[in-house]
């Protein structure tokens, strides 16, 4: 471990509660909302957890003074998913716990989130994963470096972090080239599954965070009017959302030899060669 | 009708598949603008002028930079357009830039648009394509990311004058990030693994050797993808990747070779037009979403189809 004798690091881990990748997913006809009943924490949110709390470690840990503070908002049953960070080794959680958070689009979601994170006061880092599981926008990491005018150090295939200057270095994919890009804090972090190994929690970890804190807070802590966030903050509206059929399964051959040759006829009947 | 603002961050001396589908989308409207946050050479006007366009915007970068420029040509070119409509690539890079923009002019944004209607309904995929759904802005400028592969690449007109302007930038943002090192992928010359109408993937199954699903992909004039197992295991570079963390395709004919079809692979390629999977397990979920499936050994079919295409072309 190293002994480096920087400022305590303040850093915001934000986590998102969204149902399970693994079943059928569904959107409300009348809502036009999602159904958020089989949820958990956003699987590409574990990259996040697990790059803050490395970052920690290689700074001298958590006996140094360093937080990793794990926010999110939506309703009640996401703090789960800020009990799974701590788990994982975030010091203490954060829940933006408010009705009217309900159908933010990225507009509204990157407003509340950056009242919580001016809420938790003096942040160094926030920490993203590159996408929800769910809407899968990942824009609302550049939308929150651009309204709390922190560098914009997004989709990170790689974390570098000198204590010392509190410069950040990540690498990442740009056009036809990967540019390693720099900046100093405050930033905004945003990680890619290349950038690290989610650690599984082990049942000391688990136990330990049983003692962590979770503090809930609402709109009005926050300085926030309902207007202004959820459909009524919104600045897209959405008119209507129809499942697709279901793809179906086509004709299955078995290899018999000829089967390259059969594929060959089938694309040719598709008018696909 | 509204009128439309195209951006491209990089343009080179022809346009890309993607760059020019967004500018066909942008004919649709009554004035189309295009702004350009680089260099553009003769080669590439001369091809622009057959869109239709109202104005070329034209503001190169000092030096190697990264979000800040983009930021401040996009705004300006916002400002000086009245766009009602931005339309914008669907790459993480692009989007970013038009979810930013949306917040700092307090607009609306759309990413993985399939089409943008001149009454500004756009349409766009939900959880990873198995819902369609529809949405507006509530009043501000709408900026839209437009998926490859979308919209016909339409020119209409030729010979038509562009005319080209130097965009002024009032006040350029200091820059926060700073490009420290810059490398250059591999050029192939096979077609963009988002754009192509022919995808080719391996998996697992193909034990480390890509050679039978390349040379199916040049038989096709296709791409090459792969997925998260055949990345991760340093058969083929990450930016083959197809699924959740990697790229979406959609494209008329996906042929899926050695891959099971987890989820979170069937997330970056079941809006393909037309599905073919090839696998040893007769159990493998692939085989529930393709239109014609085969159980067998990838390195034995591959081959012969690839030799009877070309055999039939020759």
């Amino acid at each position: 471990m190293t002994e480096e004798t920087t400022a305590p690091l303040k850093i915001v881990v934000l986590v998102k509660h969204v149902p399970d990748v693994q079943f059928d997913r569904h959107i409300d006809s009348d809502t036009l909302r999602l159904d958020r009943s089989e949820s958990v924490l956003s699987e590409l949110d574990e990259y996040a957890v697990e790059a803050a709390v490395a970052l920690v470690e290689a700074q001298g840990g958590f006996a140094a003074g360093h937080e990793v503070i794990a926010a999110t908002m939506g309703g009640k049953s996401a703090s789960n998913s800020v009990k799974k960070a701590l788990q994982m080794g975030a010091s203490s959680g954060i829940h933006l716990n408010d009705d009217a958070l309900a159908g933010s689009d990225t507009v509204a979601t990157s407003k509340a989130l950056a009242a919580l994170i001016e809420h938790v006061g003096a942040v160094d880092l926030v920490v993203t994963g590159m996408s929800s599981t769910d809407a899968e926008t990942s824009v609302v990491p550049a939308q929150l470096a651009e309204r709390l005018n922190f560098a914009q150090l997004t989709h990170a295939l790689a974390i570098e972090f000198d204590g010392a200057s509190r410069e950040l270095t990540i690498r990442r994919d740009h056009a036809e080239r990967t540019l390693s890009l720099a900046a100093t804090l405050p930033a905004v972090l945003s990680v890619t599954d290349q950038a690290n190994e989610p650690r599984y929690p082990n049942f000391k970890a688990i136990m330990a965070a049983k003692k962590k804190s979770i503090t809930e807070v609402s709109l009005a802590d926050i300085s926030l009017s309902a207007t202004g966030v959820g459909t009524a903050g919104s600045r897209t509206s959405v008119l209507n959302a129809t499942a697709r059929p279901a793809r179906e399964a086509g004709t299955v051959i078995n290899d018999s030899g000829q089967a390259g040759i059969a594929l060959v006829d089938f694309l040719a009947e598709q008018k696909l060669i | 009708m509204p009128s439309a603002l195209v951006f491209f961050n990089e343009l080179s001396d022809v346009p890309s598949k993607a760059q020019r589908e967004l500018l066909t989308l942008a004919s649709r409207f009554d004035q189309s603008t295009l702004a350009v946050a680089s260099e553009v050479s003769q080669d590439a006007q001369n091809i622009l002028a057959n869109y239709g366009l109202s104005k070329l915007l034209v503001a190169p970068s000092q030096g190697d930079v990264f979000v800040d420029h983009a930021l401040s040509v996009l705004e300006a070119a916002v400002k000086q357009s009245a766009a009602e409509v931005v339309l914008v690539a669907n790459d993480n890079f692009n989007r970013e830039v038009a979810a930013r923009l949306a917040v700092r002019l307090d607009g609306a944004v759309v990413t993985d648009a399939i089409d943008v209607a001149t009454d500004l309904v756009v349409t766009k995929d939900e959880l990873a394509g198995s819902y369609s759904a529809q949405a507006q802005s509530t009043g501000g400028t709408l900026f839209v990311s437009v998926k490859p592969n979308s919209i016909e690449d339409d020119p209409q007109s030729s010979g038509q004058q562009l005319e080209v302007q130097t965009l002024e930038i009032q006040s350029p943002t200091t820059a926060q990030v700073r490009v420290v090192a810059t490398e250059a992928k591999a050029v192939s010359d096979r077609p963009k693994l988002t754009e192509a109408r022919v995808v080719v993937a391996g998996g697992r199954g193909v034990n480390g050797d890509f050679g039978p699903v390349e040379d199916l992909a040049d038989a096709l004039a296709g791409a090459v993808g792969a997925s998260r197992a055949a990345t991760d295991a340093g058969w083929i570079t990450h930016d083959a990747q197809i699924g959740q963390t990697g790229v979406t395709v959609s494209p008329q004919l996906f042929i899926s070779a050695g891959i099971s079809g987890a989820i979170q692979q069937k997330a970056g390629m079941q809006t393909s037009k037309c599905i073919v999977a090839i696998n040893k397990d007769v159990d493998a979920p692939v085989f529930e979403i393709a239109d014609f499936g085969i159980v067998g050994d990838l390195s034995k079919v591959l081959p012969q189809a690839a030799e009877e295409i070309r055999r039939r072309q020759a």
